[in-house]
């Protein structure tokens, strides 16, 4: 590959090239070992900005601060790819490039290859001695029984002996066909994983969901909070499974320096099968459930508190779990309650929940001290007015858009506070009541699919083997030539490696001990 | 022993074995300095006789060299043998693997390091990169202690046997790079003086070491051993437990990056051995800079890039 790109450099781009040729270079170029060394180093270097910068596809919401702390280069970052560096034109152009290269670089070796596995060892140089790995003995050993005695030194080759018209005897000897075969099923499969990948994402889906104790989801768009798909996919192939959650249960070092450190997470109910088949199951960490293709994984877990609203008229205008979001290893959380259906205007509630509340002096605010629930605290601030649900705008269900809202006040000026343990119940200025009834938790669920994941695990597989296959063996060609000369034969004995890899001097010493031959008599050796 | 005792006994035998480990290096640094006045080949001192009563100079600075050298070994091998006993100790207060924090696998992954040296002098010589190695173990093992966390089970997501299997595969390799890294380094400097210095000026320790085109070699080796099993550890067994954990076998988290830039690196590294033109010296700065992606990848990105690994510490 090396001695085509010199050629080719060589070869001057001069104006009167046709087309054809002009192709032929390119292609050249392209294929040529130098240029698949100068993509791979791209490749890494273009890597290096997805890990510093966030990415909208691992951490939306971290990109979304990133606007925030950098509004002015942040769009520029944006425009140029630098939110989605693995999606981005620049990056995919890479790593295609590389594939065509990867490709051209295949085809031409496995035809050779083919050829060369049929070819017979090359003849001997015509000075054997000028080889770098290179010796010379005498001996009272017939060339025949030189022969006889090379043949089993030379197990494991490919041999060929030759007599020439002048007596002398000629062993050729080649082994290691099968290092560029593993070096042709590495460079293979790498392009198998590659097809692999960018299947399974064209074909697959992934979403998440939270779900809480005591309810329902269902494997349809709307139930999920977040959700991405490849281009090939159809929101109507979604396998329709349904899960009931009955348990999520949470455990935490209590004791100890770890003290607070989660120990256990898993999620018990029960599913139906879109065949209507029906199961239990026990999700957990590293445990996830797999109904037809698509496989359920518990991502994290956190506090629903059932709250319920009760406007002046005695209405109940709210009754359910709602979802608090952790924010720290304490479970900090936080979330909005949203009361669209309160009288006269709409209520929400925007605060914090905390697991195991400690207060630390009289006007300071709680603070969580361990994340799970030993002593629960709802503490949250209202405000009525409206909600803004109905201006076709899709709102998060964890953020209250104050704009059209005004905060509920003490009759001293200063913001309402509500501070519930479960069970205990507040009313607002207004004669609205809001009650912590109980407390719950729920699962974060990732559900994905990505169809033929076995394909890249089998190419890697495969790989690794072709490659072990390609490091580890040495391909070598041995000569050996033996004259008569008197009542003496001179032998001359020599061998290359086509990769300069083993210590084929000291080799070179064992197969002449093994050739069971008299010391050498010169002992010609330039490394 | 209770739980709290193998703990405390880990604690002892880790920093311990830095203390130790550190005298190792100097041991080799003393070698070093000897060497400046030793010939560039070994001066046989001869075994009884007459005249060994009067010791010539340079025998006696042969002797001193060879026996800085020896203390150098023994101690790099105390100091493995007392990390072993803290790994093991460790392990067993924390009932798992001993390879589950930054911590440990700083310490796990010096000791892994040092077992590969210590094996390999003894079938291809390489104590010439002894005091590279001792002193690289040296800087992590006592920059580990800054990231310390008290033995103790693991977060849900690392109760995996993948977790075994990867990062004991992921130290392996890294075993087997910090040589590589070694002996490319001193293969650049050697190269080097091969080219410049005048055969009558090659004295000192870098003419004790074998010829550069040798420690290219052993460099190609090691890494050759080491790039398929860091594609095991990167490539294949942390995909399988990144599905199983997380629900996708490849999401381009920090520490997935990293990994898939060293492997790159590396991959470059082989072609470049490959290819007119980069070969030698080329090669060797790939080699360095992969290994540096290496480096980066356990330290940088544990500690100041956020991601799904960062609870590694
Ligand atoms: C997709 C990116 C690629 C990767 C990750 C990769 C990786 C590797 C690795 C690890 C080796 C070492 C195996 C050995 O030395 O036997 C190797 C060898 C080789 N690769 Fe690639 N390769 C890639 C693309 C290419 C391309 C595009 C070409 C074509 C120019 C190519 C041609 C070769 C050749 C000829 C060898 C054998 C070198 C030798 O004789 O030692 N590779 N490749």
């Amino acid at each position: 590959m090396s001695e085509k790109t010199k050629k080719s450099k060589g070869t001057s781009l001069a104006p009167e090239l046709g087309w054809r040729e002009m192709l032929r270079w390119l292609w050249r170029q392209v294929t040529s070992m130098r240029t698949a060394l100068f993509l791979l180093l791209l490749l890494a270097i273009a890597a290096v900005p997805g890990s510093l910068i966030p990415q909208r596809g691992v951490d939306a919401q971290a990109v979304q601060s990133y606007f925030a702390r950098n509004p002015t280069l942040a769009p520029v970052l944006d425009d140029l790819g630098f939110f989605s560096v693995y999606t981005s034109p620049w990056f995919s152009a890479i790593y295609l490039l590389l594939m065509v290269s990867l490709v051209g670089c295949i085809i031409p070796r496995a035809i050779l290859y083919a050829k060369a596995l049929r070819a017979r060892p090359p003849r001997a140089p015509r000075n054997l001695l000028r080889l770098p790995v290179s010796e010379s003995l005498e001996t009272d050993a017939s060339p025949e029984d030189v022969v006889v005695a090379a043949r089993t030194a030379l197990r494991g080759h490919r041999v060929d002996v030759v007599t020439h018209d002048d007596g002398t005897t000629e062993v050729r000897a080649e082994k290691g066909y099968l290092r560029e075969a593993g070096n042709l099923v590495f460079h293979v499969s790498l392009v198998v994983v590659l097809v692999g990948v960018a299947a399974g994402a064209l074909l697959g889906y992934r979403g998440s969901a939270v779900v809480v104790e005591g309810t329902g989801f269902s494997n349809s768009l709307t139930q999920y909070d977040e959700f991405s798909s490849g281009a090939w996919f159809e929101p109507d192939d979604l396998p329709p499974f349904s899960l009931q959650m009955d348990d999520v249960e949470a455990r935490f070092q209590t004791t100890g320096e770890q003290r607070g450190a989660p120990r256990l997470f898993r999620a018990k109910g029960s599913y139906t099968a879109p065949d209507g088949d029906t199961g239990d199951f026990d999700i957990q960490v590293n445990h996830p459930l797999s109904v037809d293709g698509t496989d359920v994984f518990l991502v994290g877990q956190g506090y629903a508190p059932v709250v319920k609203v009760t406007d002046p008229e005695g209405n109940v205008a709210f009754d359910g779990p709602v979802p608090f979001l952790p924010e720290d290893p304490t479970y900090t959380s936080s979330g909005v309650v949203k009361v669209p259906d309160a009288q006269p205007y709409q209520i929400g509630f925007q605060g914090f929940f905390l697991p195991t509340a400690v207060t630390t002096g009289d006007d300071e605010a709680s603070v969580s001290v361990f994340p799970a629930a030993a002593n629960p605290i709802l503490g949250l601030f209202a405000w009525t007015g409206d909600l803004g649900l109905d201006d076709g705008v899709p709102q998060s269900v964890y953020v209250l858009d104050k704009d059209g809202m005004e905060q509920v006040k003490n009759e001293d000026g200063s913001n309402f506070r509500i501070s519930l343990s479960p069970g205990q119940e507040q009313e607002l200025p207004d004669g609205t009541t809001i009650q912590f009834v109980e407390l719950r938790q729920f699962a974060r669920l990732q559900i994905a699919a990505s169809p033929g994941k076995v394909v890249p695990l089998v190419g890697v597989s495969v790989g690794v083997l072709g490659l072990i296959l390609s490091l580890a063996i040495k391909p070598r060609r041995t000569w050996i030539r033996a004259r008569r000369d008197g009542s003496r034969t001179i032998v001359e004995v020599a061998a290359l490696d086509r990769v300069p890899r083993g210590d084929v001097t000291g080799d070179l010493d064992d197969l002449l001990e093994r050739l069971a031959l008299e010391a050498p008599k010169e002992k010609a050796e330039r490394a | 022993m209770s739980l709290e005792q193998y703990a405390q006994f880990s604690n002892y035998a880790i920093a311990s074995a830095t203390v130790v480990l550190g005298l190792a290096f100097l041991a080799y640094l003393v070698q070093w300095a000897v060497a400046r006045k030793v010939a560039a080949e070994p001066v046989l001192v001869a075994a009884g006789g007459a005249d060994t009563a009067v010791e010539s100079p340079s025998e006696e600075t042969e002797t001193r060299f060879t026996m800085a050298g020896s203390i150098g070994y023994s101690l790099t091998s105390l100091a493995a043998l007392v990390l072993l006993a803290g790994l093991v100790t460790r392990g067993l207060a924390a009932e798992r693997v001993p390879w589950g924090n930054m911590y440990e696998f700083g310490c796990a992954a010096v000791m892994c390091a040092l077992i590969a040296y210590l094996a390999l002098v003894k079938v291809w010589d390489i104590d010439w990169v002894g005091s590279i190695i001792t002193g690289i173990g040296t800087v992590v093992l006592g920059a580990s202690m800054l990231v310390y966390v008290p033995a103790g089970p693991l977060v849900p997501a690392l109760h995996s046997y993948w977790l075994v299997m990867h990062v004991l595969a992921a130290m392996i390799a890294g075993a087997a790079f910090v040589i590589g890294a070694a002996a490319s380094a001193l293969f650049l400097v050697k190269s080097r003086a091969e080219k410049r210095t005048p055969e009558e000026a090659r004295t000192g320790m870098l003419w004790r070491m074998p010829s550069a085109a040798r420690m290219d070699q052993l460099a190609y080796r090691v890494n050759a051993f080491a790039f398929p099993v860091w594609t095991f550890a990167a490539l294949i067994s942390g995909p399988i437990w990144a599905q199983y954990a997380w629900g996708r076998y490849w999401g381009w988290d920090p520490k997935e990056v990293w990994a898939f830039i060293t492997w790159v690196v590396y991959a470059g590294y082989l072609h470049a051995r490959a290819t007119a033109g980069w070969k030698g010296k080329a090669a060797a700065i790939l080699c360095l800079v992969g290994f540096a992606t290496f480096v980066f990848n356990f330290v940088g990105v544990n500690l100041f890039v956020p991601g799904l690994h960062s609870y590694a510490k």
